[in-house]
């Protein structure tokens, strides 16, 4: 039997190396037209604005995205990006249990707010059975709790001109050779609007766990996961994603995936 | 509209068996390539995607604490220190090292479900497979909105797709010639290329497009009942891969066939839209 299952191996390796050593030089051919800064992929990537102006065409801007039962949540949620943030900040106010956390926010605001956790719980809260999509392709129901961000927003009084909202983590990603920088996300004034879209503290009748985010993240349910930054710092409202990172409105972003991930 | 011709290439006592008739629309024609070329970046950038999370369920959500898995391409360490690919459909195992799993040269083996030759990019880059992916389902949906339209307009549809009584009738006849390797060369299809292209038109395509949709999270915010449809996004997921590989199928047996009938006088008919028929036969039409 073992031999067998040898021969076959080394049958199929066979094969695999024959077969791909066909068709290599093709494959390889198109990398250069939709590798990073080409002018073709970036042709390409202009899809995704007419994928943009098509959602928000089709879908109303306050429609829902499924919510579940009870007996849907099967798992916990599966954790992915940063777990466990290292940042000395992050670390110091993990230590006693996120009591000297402030949210802070700013930019295009009448009012700038320090909300702490006690703050932002005893706002009203909304508690929302939903699936995060992830965009590597799986997907996972959990029960989150937060307040709405448009809460928030009112609160500070977000001027006329106001575009998008970004968000400042505390968590370092790599970037480059041995470098990193700090995660950030944006998203625009109408997802920002949207009753599911929360700051969430609450993870399946719990607080938040570190792993996935805490002491606070936001929940963007019409949107892929790496729209829903984990661990935020600061929120900021602008009219403009240019100053931030490489420009492109999150750290994915500048790294080549499409600002808008509804799809 | 029947336009034929005699063939000026061909003798006068050539001429007495075969003509050349006009035998695809230029709709037909271009929207066939249209998404022939769609689908071959739709194939390779999907490969890409699928790579990221080589794993796929039945229901709303993918299962790490419970086992509703359906197929997962992966590398599995061995006791003995070796890594082997394995793919595992519906809980059967079957060693894929080489292609599935495990691939590249013996020296520098790359743990990847699909291996280098079969992605767009051939290296791991998920956002570039995504933005070439979105691209190319974009043109791929306009290309059969527009096929779609003009079949239904000038009788393609109902004449050359949709299968006709006539054509049921005559399926075992035209299954049984075809194991014969005896094809018909009357200009228009026969029923077991209606029912095919009937099924790749009206059915695969179709699917394809709806469930690439529901694994769209602000679509199925917008149109709830694309993912009850499926079952769920993971369904969804499932069947947009299971129709791929019937896609594939239908690929392979399309190209066999356009060889066994003639490639040069298929390839034609499908360019400029000449066909050349025998006379002693049915005349034919447009197809």
């Amino acid at each position: 039997m073992s031999t067998f299952l040898l021969s076959r191996r080394r049958f199929l390796a066979a094969a695999g190396a024959t077969v791909s050593s066909l068709p290599l030089a093709g494959c390889d051919a198109l990398d250069g037209f939709v590798g990073g800064g080409s002018r073709v992929r970036d042709f390409l990537a202009s899809a995704n604005s007419l994928t943009y102006r098509a959602q928000r065409l089709l879908v109303p801007a306050e429609r829902l995205a499924p919510e579940f039962a009870e007996s849907e949540i099967r798992q916990g949620q599966r954790p992915n990006g940063s777990t466990d943030p290292g940042d000395a900040t992050y670390l110091a106010l993990k230590q006693d249990g996120f009591a000297g956390y402030r949210l802070r926010v700013s930019g295009l605001v009448e009012r700038p707010l320090h909300l702490t956790l006690a703050e932002l719980r005893n706002m009203p809260s909304r508690t929302q059975i939903t699936r995060h999509d992830c965009v590597e392709g799986w997907s996972c129901i959990a029960k989150w709790s937060g307040v709405a961000l448009t809460r928030v927003l009112d609160e500070a009084r977000v001027k006329p001109e106001a575009r998008y909202v970004v968000f400042h983590c505390f968590d370092s990603m790599p970037l480059g050779l041995g470098g990193s920088v700090a995660y950030y996300e944006s998203i625009d004034m109408l997802d920002a609007r949207h009753p599911q879209t929360i700051l969430a503290y609450g993870l399946n009748g719990a607080a938040l766990p570190v792993a996935n985010g805490a002491p606070l993240r936001v929940r963007v349910e019409r949107q892929l996961g790496y729209k829903m930054a984990k661990y935020i710092k600061a929120i900021e409202v602008v009219a403009d994603l240019a100053p931030f990172g490489r420009g492109r409105g999150g750290y994915w972003e500048d790294l080549g995936y499409d600002w808008y991930a509804g799809i | 509209m029947v336009t034929a011709e005699h063939d000026s290439e061909s003798t006068a006592s050539d001429a007495q068996q075969s003509l050349v008739i006009s035998r695809h629309r230029l709709t037909t024609r271009l929207t066939h390539w249209g998404w022939a070329g769609a689908l071959f970046f739709l194939f390779l950038s999907g490969l890409q995607i699928f790579n990221a999370h080589p794993a796929l369920y039945v229901g709303q959500q993918s299962g790490f604490a419970f086992d509703i898995s359906i197929l997962s391409i992966g590398p599995v360490r061995e006791r003995s220190g070796e890594v082997r690919g394995l793919t595992t459909v519906l809980g059967l195992s079957v060693d894929t090292t080489g292609v599935l799993g495990v691939s590249g040269p013996e020296q520098e083996r790359a743990y990847r479900a699909f291996p280098a030759w079969l992605t767009l990019p051939s290296y791991q880059d998920l956002a570039t497979g995504r933005v070439v992916h979105f691209f190319f389902a974009w043109m791929f949906a306009v290309v059969y909105s527009i096929w779609l339209v003009a079949s239904a307009i000038n009788g393609h549809l109902r004449r050359d797709i949709l299968p006709a009584l006539a054509d049921i009738r005559a399926l075992p006849a035209t299954f049984i010639a075809h194991l014969q390797f005896r094809f018909e060369h009357h200009g228009r299809y026969n029923s077991l290329q209606k029912l095919s292209y009937g099924i790749v038109l009206l059915v695969f395509f179709p699917l394809m497009i709806a469930t690439g949709l529901t694994m769209s999270p602000g679509m199925d915010a917008g149109w709830p009942w694309l993912v009850q449809l499926f079952g769920g996004r993971q369904s969804a997921r499932t069947i947009h891969f299971v129709m791929m590989l019937l896609l594939v199928g239908f690929f392979t047996v399309h190209i066999a066939m356009v060889f066994a009938a003639g490639p040069i006088n298929e390839m034609r008919s499908m360019i400029t839209g000449r066909y050349r028929i025998r006379r002693s036969m049915d005349r034919g039409g447009r197809t």
